[in-house]
């Protein structure tokens, strides 16, 4: 498995990101975020709480808005445009720290709803594929339940199953398990390393280091809305540069 | 992963235990009496003494209610056969045996038509089945519900036949240029927009400068003791009038401009133009095109003016049209006093606390006396209309003051998720918000329509007679029936609880419909 990380990556550019800044009113969350990512890379973002981990991804598929700087996404220059954010966001799947799957269709229904409404996929042929990929998330016999009666492991493998039935290019992950049990963790995991291994473009938010070391081929730290440093995984863990990194690893490695 | 170790691990269940019944000592009346009703010694003489007060009213009651008289020809008769019976003071039921037509229909409506409000009211429920039991009817039937409303207009107001259909025809072709409007590109578009924008902007300018030279001649002829309203409000409107009159070109091209202006996906803007086109095809076109079909082929029923409807037949009339077209016009509002579009949200908000700040027979009698000015003065809006305009108002500001809590207790998240997926505003929002928004507004919403509903007799103050305008009016003020109160209103109570009880079981039992899973 370890080989993943060391899988080849593409020249092709997926995401640029050029001197980004962004704020809440007169907070400055984001400063001057430089970041390219190819086509195929696996990223790992970590970093304190209320570091802006969470906000970078997000201005990523425009969930939130950034204030200067440009980002371009598979070529698509990312503004105001309306019509462009929705393009973008059909090419960017996103899971999220609390599912947010929609409580009041099946899971079967979560994961066809926006192949049928916004790719126009006929509902027959967006049923095939969704059950497609709750196979491969293993959870195909769950079909015809509602989300809330599925465990908080499953759900999540839901909300990875639904994003992927967009085809996306580019995964986004805000800590996809740290609303999770111990023990369900695991199975989300390796949904997400099964991923990386068909070679999707992936960016996580995540602490969970096994994961990194295992999966990335580059680990990004941020601290104060900054990049503080980037590193292939062993690199990173072992001979971190800067002192607040190494602070961070002690704190969450530590114990 | 847990479902696989299910299976290898021995000692999980991977089903539930049926429950056992409990044993037979715990069960069976006389163990419910010695826990629910004498638990305690306080519990039991509070038993006890509610017991004695419902004794004491059934035994007051039911000898007034069993020796009523059900046959009489008026109150005087009446009072005879129960004194020639020795039950005096007994019920006299007569009255709604003698007043039964004009309870239901009121004292206008022509006796030999009473079949036909009879068979819309026997279409209502049948027509309203696939809209209330959507889930287990096929989607096919509410073909009738939507042709519904036009048989129920035909049947009560009659007159001919194609203008309901003619009205539906028109529905048609607005649906055509919504169609071809939708399907433009988005260049041209926009200046659809921007042209029915100034068209509709002139419009509005100079229907409101007829409607202010309307009030301000009505103000002049009227003496000065009585017109002080009027005289102000025509005052008010003569200089609305004169500014609508010299600016609304340039107040056209600016609404106009700015509609093109704030054209994001086009969407609002589709929506406006096809309104404004449907208003103008109904002003311009019905009454003409339907008029001439009837010559060519006269399909008619005797023809029943609203200030003719009465009875019950009006609550129901206003009620069901009102909380069908308060639903939807609530929704629109919620959303509209979300949106970021600062003149969509503040037309929202000026609407909705206007109208929660004002009572309903404020608004009633607005109705009855100054909307007719709103309008342009050919098209004498009817009576029922305007009442039916001010309650759909109405409860649409308090619904969507409900609905705005339900879209408030929405997670953020489920927006986020929509958004991520690539669905746009529209879809989002019907897919995804709406259905979960409306299911949690659902008592709130009900609220409202039950309290809507009884408000309909409000209408008998501005001298409608629906059910309890008949009461106060033509029945207690007869010779026959005069001072007769319990019985009539009585039953006034019994038809409104019927109709409201029933609503209230539905809601239940739709919101146990739509429990999905335990969250
Ligand atoms: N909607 C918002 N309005 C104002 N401040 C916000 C908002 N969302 C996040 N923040 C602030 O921005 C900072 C970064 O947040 P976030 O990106 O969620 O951090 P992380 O995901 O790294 O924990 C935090 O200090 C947080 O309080
Ligand atoms: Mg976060």
């Amino acid at each position: 498995m370890s080989q993943i990380s060391q899988m080849k990556v593409s020249d092709e550019v997926a995401i640029e990101i050029n001197q980004m800044n962004k704020w809440y009113g007169s907070f400055h969350v984001l400063r001057d975020i430089d970041l390219t990512v190819n086509r195929g890379e696996r990223i790992v973002i970590c970093g304190p709480s209320g570091s802006g981990k969470s906000t970078l991804i997000r201005c990523i598929n425009a969930l939130e808005e950034h204030q200067k700087g440009t980002i371009t996404v598979d070529g698509t220059l990312l503004s105001s445009d309306l019509k462009n954010i929705d393009t973008i966001r059909s090419e960017v799947g996103m899971c999220f720290q609390h599912f947010n799957l929609f409580p009041h269709l099946t899971i079967l229904e979560n994961c066809t709803l926006a192949p049928i409404w916004v790719r126009k996929t006929p509902k027959k042929e967006a049923e095939e594929i969704a059950m497609h990929f709750l196979e491969k998330v293993k959870i195909p016999e769950q079909a015809d339940k509602y989300p809330g009666q599925l465990s908080g492991g499953q759900q999540q493998r839901v909300a990875i199953a639904r994003s992927l039935c967009m085809k996306p290019r580019i995964m986004l992950f805000d800590e996809p398990t740290s609303a999770l049990d111990p023990e369900m963790i695991a199975e989300v995991l390796d949904t997400m390393i099964e991923l990386a291994e068909e070679g999707m473009t992936m960016l996580c938010v995540t602490h969970e280091m096994g994961f990194a070391r295992k999966v990335a081929n580059r680990v990004i730290f941020m601290d104060a809305g900054q990049i503080v440093e980037q590193n292939e995984p062993e690199q990173f863990f072992e001979n971190p540069q800067s002192d607040r990194t190494k602070l961070f690893l002690s704190q969450i490695l530590g114990h | 992963m847990s479902d696989t170790n299910a299976q290898s691990v021995a000692f999980v269940r991977n089903s539930e235990i049926p429950a056992s019944p409990p044993p037979l000592g715990e069960t069976g009346p006389v163990k419910w009496m010695r826990e629910n009703l004498f638990s305690g010694w306080v519990n039991s003489v509070m038993t006890v003494i509610a017991f004695l007060l419902i004794a004491r009213f059934i035994m007051g009651v039911f000898p007034w209610f069993w020796n009523g008289v059900w046959d009489a020809s008026s109150i005087k008769d009446c009072r005879n056969i129960m004194a020639d019976a020795g039950t005096a003071g007994s019920a006299c039921f007569a009255v709604l045996v003698d007043r039964w037509d004009h309870l239901l229909f009121g004292f206008k409506y022509p006796a030999t038509e009473y079949w036909r409000p009879t068979l819309a009211f026997v279409l209502l429920v049948v027509c309203a089945m696939p809209a209330l039991f959507a889930m287990y009817l096929p989607r096919k039937l509410l073909i009738a519900t939507a042709l519904y409303p036009f048989v129920a207009y035909w049947l009560i107001w009659g007159g001919s036949l194609w203008v309901p259909v003619v009205i539906l025809g028109l529905l048609a072709v607005t649906a055509a240029i919504y169609l071809f409007i939708e399907g433009l590109s988005v260049s041209l578009r926009q200046a659809v927009a921007g042209i029915v924008g100034a068209l509709s902007g002139i419009g509005l300018g100079y229907l409101l400068y007829l409607g202010a030279q309307e009030l301000w001649f009505i103000s002049g002829n009227v003496s000065a003791g009585e017109g002080i309203v009027s005289t102000v409000a025509g005052f008010v409107f003569m200089i609305a009038a004169i500014f609508t009159y010299a600016f609304f070109i340039p107040m056209g091209i600016f609404v106009g401009y700015a509609i093109y202006n704030s054209y994001e996906d086009g969407g609002l803007v589709t929506i406006v133009t096809t309104l404004f086109s449907l208003y103008a095809l109904m002003v311009y076109g019905l009454g003409p095109i339907s008029a001439a079909i009837n010559s060519v082929v006269p399909i008619e029923l005797e023809a029943v003016a609203s200030r003719d409807m009465g009875g019950y037949m009006l609550c129901m009339i206003l009620g069901t049209v009102c909380v069908s077209l308060s639903i939807p016009l609530g929704v629109v509002l919620a959303l509209g006093r979300q949106s970021n579009m600062p003149l969509i949200k503040g037309v929202c908000v000026v609407f909705i606390e206007f109208i929660r700040g004002v009572p309903l027979i404020t608004l009633l009698f607005v109705a009855n006396v100054m909307l007719a000015y709103f309008f342009p003065p050919e098209s004498s809006i009817d009576l029922i209309l305007r009442v039916i305009i001010m309650i759909t108002a109405f409860s649409a500001a308090y619904i969507a003051e409900v609905i705005r809590g339900g879209l408030a207790a929405l997670p953020k998240g489920q927006y986020e998720a929509a958004d991520s997926l690539g669905l746009n505003y529209t879809q989002a929002t019907r897919l995804i918000i709406l259905p979960q928004a409306l299911k949690i507004s659902i008592p709130g919403i009900v609220n409202v329509a039950v309290g809507l509903f009884k408000d309909t007799t409000l209408v008998s103050v501005i001298s409608m007679f629906d059910i309890v305008g008949m009461i106060r009016g033509p029945i207690q003020q007869s010779t026959d029936w005069i001072s007769i109160y319990w019985e009539v209103y009585l039953f006034a109570a019994a038809v409104f609880f019927v109709v409201c009880y029933s609503i209230s079981q539905y809601s239940q039992w739709l919101e146990r419909q739509l429990q999905t899973g335990h969250r």
